[in-house]
């Protein structure tokens, strides 16, 4: 733990004075390379905060009986759909689906059902879906959200029984 | 964007009416995760401002436009799992591209490995679901989105011909 923060410290460093550098050179892929850090970060700060606000909230005010009913081992073909739809309205990319995933996960919803979601809030997100039908065609769109929540269904089903069996968990990052 | 503004500040409202004393609560629950996962969020950042220099759109064109169409597919696939975009950069660059002669499916391959296929989420993947997890799910997502892809192709008439 204690060498991969000593690691994680350089890194950031490195990567500070690199960029500090190249803009007081004028070192254009420098220069570069830090605007894309800019837009990215932008992108997700627009998300982030509203994303663990509402997840402090949802670890307060939401029972664990009732995840764990509709979302639980016994919720059956039931919790992956609720899965679907509910990642269908998730915004961001799939680094907010996990935070998301690990609050559902520790107020009792299964695994199958946990890997669900990350998968399809990857790719099944409805704002997304409009957007991007709007560059590539309604028909490719519809395509991917017809033939997707299948196979990440089964998939995550298997997935999720076979580590449920070896007792797995998430972890909380700290 | 704005619907999530309005479904976090009315959840906040509502919460407060009900109790202030919860409400600090899940304010600091907020702020404990999130500092929690912050490190790996910068470290996936720096990991994408690099890749993104080092994989140019003329680059991702070149490879997803090339003539043997699975060789196209397979390499969309590849780099859309490497890289790493925002949905307002990644869907207009398909979009040109699409326009540009690039197949459906090869387009298919690489927006889907794109969100799905993450390499460079692998810091923050990993710190929620472990190393070994985070390569099983992220090899299985690869083959989903490969399916995918050629289902697509199938409906644009673009596998056999």
């Amino acid at each position: 733990m204690r060498r991969n923060r000593i690691i994680r410290i350089t890194l950031l460093s490195g990567y500070a004075l690199f960029i500090v550098l190249s803009w007081v050179l004028g070192f254009e892929p420098g220069k570069e390379v830090s605007q894309n850090f800019a837009t990215f970060a932008i992108d997700m700060l627009k998300i982030v905060p509203c994303a663990f606000i509402l997840i402090g909230l949802f670890e307060i005010w939401i029972n664990k009986e009732t995840v764990e009913r509709h979302l639980g081992e016994e919720s059956g073909l039931m919790g992956y759909l609720w899965a679907v739809l509910l990642a269908g309205t998730t915004v961001g990319g799939v680094y907010i689906a996990f935070p998301v995933a690990y609050a559902l996960h520790s107020k009792g919803a299964k695994l199958g059902v946990i890997f669900t979601y990350i998968g399809t809030s990857a790719i099944c997100r409805i704002p997304m879906a409009v957007f991007e039908s709007s560059f590539l065609g309604i028909q490719f769109t519809i395509i991917r959200l017809l033939v997707s929540p299948p196979l990440v269904i089964i998939t995550s089903k298997i997935l999720g029984d076979y580590l449920t069996k070896r007792n797995y968990k998430l972890k909380q990052p700290s | 964007m704005y619907i999530l503004y309005i479904v976090t500040g009315l959840a906040l409202v509502a919460s407060l009416a009900a109790s202030r004393q919860k409400t600090l609560g899940a304010l600091r629950i907020a702020v404990r995760r999130f500092v929690g996962i912050l490190p790996a969020f910068l470290t996936m950042l720096i990991l994408v401002s690099v890749v993104l220099f080092l994989v140019p759109d003329e680059l991702i064109a070149k490879y997803l436009g090339a003539d043997a169409k699975y060789v196209a597919v397979l390499s969309a696939a590849a780099l859309g799992s490497i890289i790493l975009m925002p949905g307002f950069i990644a869907f207009p660059l398909a979009g040109v591209l699409l326009e540009k002669g690039v197949l459906y499916m090869v387009l298919s391959a690489f927006t889907t490995t794109l969100m799905m296929v993450g390499v460079l989420t692998y810091p923050v993947e990993k710190a929620y679901l472990g190393i070994k997890v985070t390569i099983i799910r992220n090899a299985v997502s690869f083959f989903i989105a490969l399916v995918i892809a050629i289902v697509t192709g199938i409906f644009f008439g673009e596998v056999f011909g």
